[in-house]
């Protein structure tokens, strides 16, 4: 009898995708494998076709004008919450984060502190960046000329092969200005997204702002590339080169802004990243108000 | 029944005795079959072809208090070329607007093969004597109007009072002339499945060339099982009379998918015959973007965007 209650079975999560503010799986049925560093089975994870990523970005772009219209003070109130969420799941990120190859656990809770600071840091930048993208122009005329950062649209990223502070770093200053995105998560090492997506779930996010695919990188980059209805794309986890000038040519057809960082840089997500990323996905409008009449 | 079909409509009872002795609706029987059917795939070229034949049974509809005549010229454009940067895109089937605006839609669209429909009797409620019905049918034939879109009385139908409804239907369709007469039965307000089939016979028989599912106004509207009992209908009607009625749900088709479905749904139930815009329409707005973004993914290959398509 004593035997019966100590045994008990374990209950396993079962990694899906998360589109629109819900968790699905893939609509192709697909999963693959997903191992530690050491080659041990962690889980399935959804394998995302090119309709999970129309579906996506059907989500990402009826989300954006309701994150857009929201207040830059109440998207960096957002982005904070998104911090108090991921302080508080801290020791399953640490596990998750040896899991996929971080080695020691004193190293997984910098990464996972470095993440939570990366996003309290970029929250703080809401309602500073038209500060500094934005300006008043002197012009010769009689004209009060004002020029003011706006969100690009739908944005597709497709997340570096760092799990959680390299996600974290290419999703906060995409969505903090006003972005909506569709995120491709790490194909080696895509179990944190999925628990980062359970995060953002319960941050009081509006479904669909951001969205996360597991799979295939090879497989769905292309698609999103050549979407019409995406506006940009980040090609940082791209590590394929003829993949990456794919995505970029495939990008040219509607004019779509390109975010492709040298790939022998070999980006240190530690350090501190500057308004780049922010300012990548950010367009200008400039109006011309008559002064004077 | 077949005997009888003549003078059904002599009294008020006989037609209550053959609408009630039409045989009941498999409620979970009609649910499952559409559900089926909706499951088939259809893909590459038989997609192709589908969405080339959903855009030419479009009714492209704007019935809002806010229409202009330059919103009718606009959809009007829209109509006789969908897809501005393609040629090849069939024309749809008609233009549906309320009848003062018909002179305008037949001023924009004339002579280019697509169809002006008007709404009439009152639309969408039916609220109104029989006279001022008769009237508004008569004014949007003489503006022009190819087709009239008829709502029912549903108070008088579901109140028992079938001869009301069978004699106001059969005055408007006196009033139509030449005009094709579709009888909208509303179907979001008759309940059940059974009733759906009634009415589907009562519009028949009392001489509608089309039934049609919805107003657009009043949810649910044209949903899958509703449309496959109306084609049962219109098939059941064909073989006890000869006479051929055409379908037309309207409200709620959204996506190529929906309308993909539709068209499985007619094959199957009334075969070939009706996978044509004169026998089977579409009545929606927003989706002939959606079949132009996927008639445009197929040929370039990649996902189409709405900023690339007019709004209505």
């Amino acid at each position: 009898m004593s035997e019966a209650e100590t045994v008990r079975l374990a209950v396993r999560k079962t990694y899906k995708l998360y589109i629109g503010g819900a968790f699905p799986r893939s609509e192709s049925g697909r999963s693959y494998v997903v191992t530690s560093s050491g080659g041990d089975f962690l889980a399935n994870a959804s394998r995302a076709s090119r309709k999970d990523a129309r579906d996506a970005v059907s989500a990402a772009r009826k989300a954006f004008p309701g994150w857009w219209g929201a207040t830059p003070y109440n998207r960096g109130q957002i982005l904070y919450r998104v911090a108090e969420m991921l302080e508080g799941r801290r020791a399953q990120f640490v596990a998750e984060l040896a899991d996929a190859g971080v080695r020691k656990a004193r190293d997984a809770g910098r990464v996972v502190d470095a993440a939570v600071d990366r996003l309290v840091w970029y929250a703080g930048w809401s309602d500073k960046i038209a500060a500094v993208a934005g300006s008043t122009n002197p012009v010769a005329g009689p004209y009060f000329n004002v020029s003011s950062p706006e969100p690009t649209g739908v944005v597709a990223v497709v997340a570096p092969d760092d799990p959680l502070l390299g996600l974290v770093s290419v999703i906060a200053p995409v969505i903090v200005t006003g972005n909506t995105c569709v995120v491709v998560a790490s194909e080696r090492a895509p179990l944190p997204s999925i628990t980062l997506a359970e995060v953002l779930a319960t941050s009081d996010l509006p479904g669909g702002v951001v969205n996360v695919l597991t799979g295939s990188v090879a497989e769905i980059a292309p698609w999103l590339a050549a979407h019409m209805d995406v506006n940009a794309v980040d090609l940082t986890g791209v590590a394929d080169g003829d993949l990456a000038v794919a995505c970029e040519e495939a990008a040219a057809e509607n004019l779509k802004r390109v975010l492709r960082p040298s790939a022998s840089a070999g980006t240190d997500w530690f350090a501190d990243p500057g308004t780049r990323r922010l300012t990548a996905f950010l367009e200008t409008k400039t109006v011309w108000h008559p002064n004077g009449v | 029944m077949t005997t009888s079909l003549a003078d059904v409509a002599s009294s008020n009872v006989a037609l209550r005795n053959f609408l009630h002795g039409l045989p009941g609706v498999d409620r979970v029987g009609a649910d499952q079959r559409a559900a089926m059917l909706g499951t088939r795939s259809i893909k590459t070229t038989a997609k192709a072809w589908a969405v080339d034949l959903a855009i030419r049974m479009v009714d492209l509809t704007t019935l809002e208090g806010a229409d202009t005549p330059g919103k009718v010229r606009a959809m009007c454009a829209k109509a006789v070329r969908p897809d501005p940067s393609d040629p090849s895109v069939p024309k749809v089937a008609a233009v549906c607007v309320y009848p003062d605006l018909v002179a305008q839609a037949v001023g924009a669209l004339g002579g280019s093969g697509v169809k002006v429909a008007s709404v009439a009797t009152a639309f969408p409620s039916g609220r109104s004597s029989l006279d001022v019905k008769v009237a508004e049918t008569a004014f949007a034939v003489s503006a022009g109007a190819d087709e009239i879109d008829m709502v029912i009385d549903r108070g008088a139908f579901l109140s028992g009072d079938y001869l009301k409804v069978f004699e106001e239907i059969a005055a408007v369709k006196a009033a139509c002339g030449e005009a094709h007469l579709k009888v909208i039965l509303e179907t979001g307000e008759l309940a059940t499945y059974d009733n759906v089939r009634r009415a589907s016979w009562l519009a028949m028989l009392a001489g509608g060339d089309f039934v049609k599912t919805s107003t657009g106004k009043v949810q649910p509207a044209a949903t899958l099982p509703v449309t496959l009992v109306m084609l049962e209908a219109v098939r059941d009607f064909l073989s006890a009379t000869g006479r051929k009625v055409g379908v037309k749900p309207a409200g709620g088709i959204r996506t190529t998918k929906d309308a993909i479905k539709m068209l499985v749904l007619v094959n199957e139930t009334v075969g070939e015959g009706w996978l044509d815009p004169d026998w089977f329409r579409l009545g929606a707005s927003s989706v002939l973007n959606d079949l132009l973004m996927q008639r445009q993914k197929l040929a370039t290959g990649r996902y189409a965007g709405p900023d690339y398509f007019t709004l209505d």
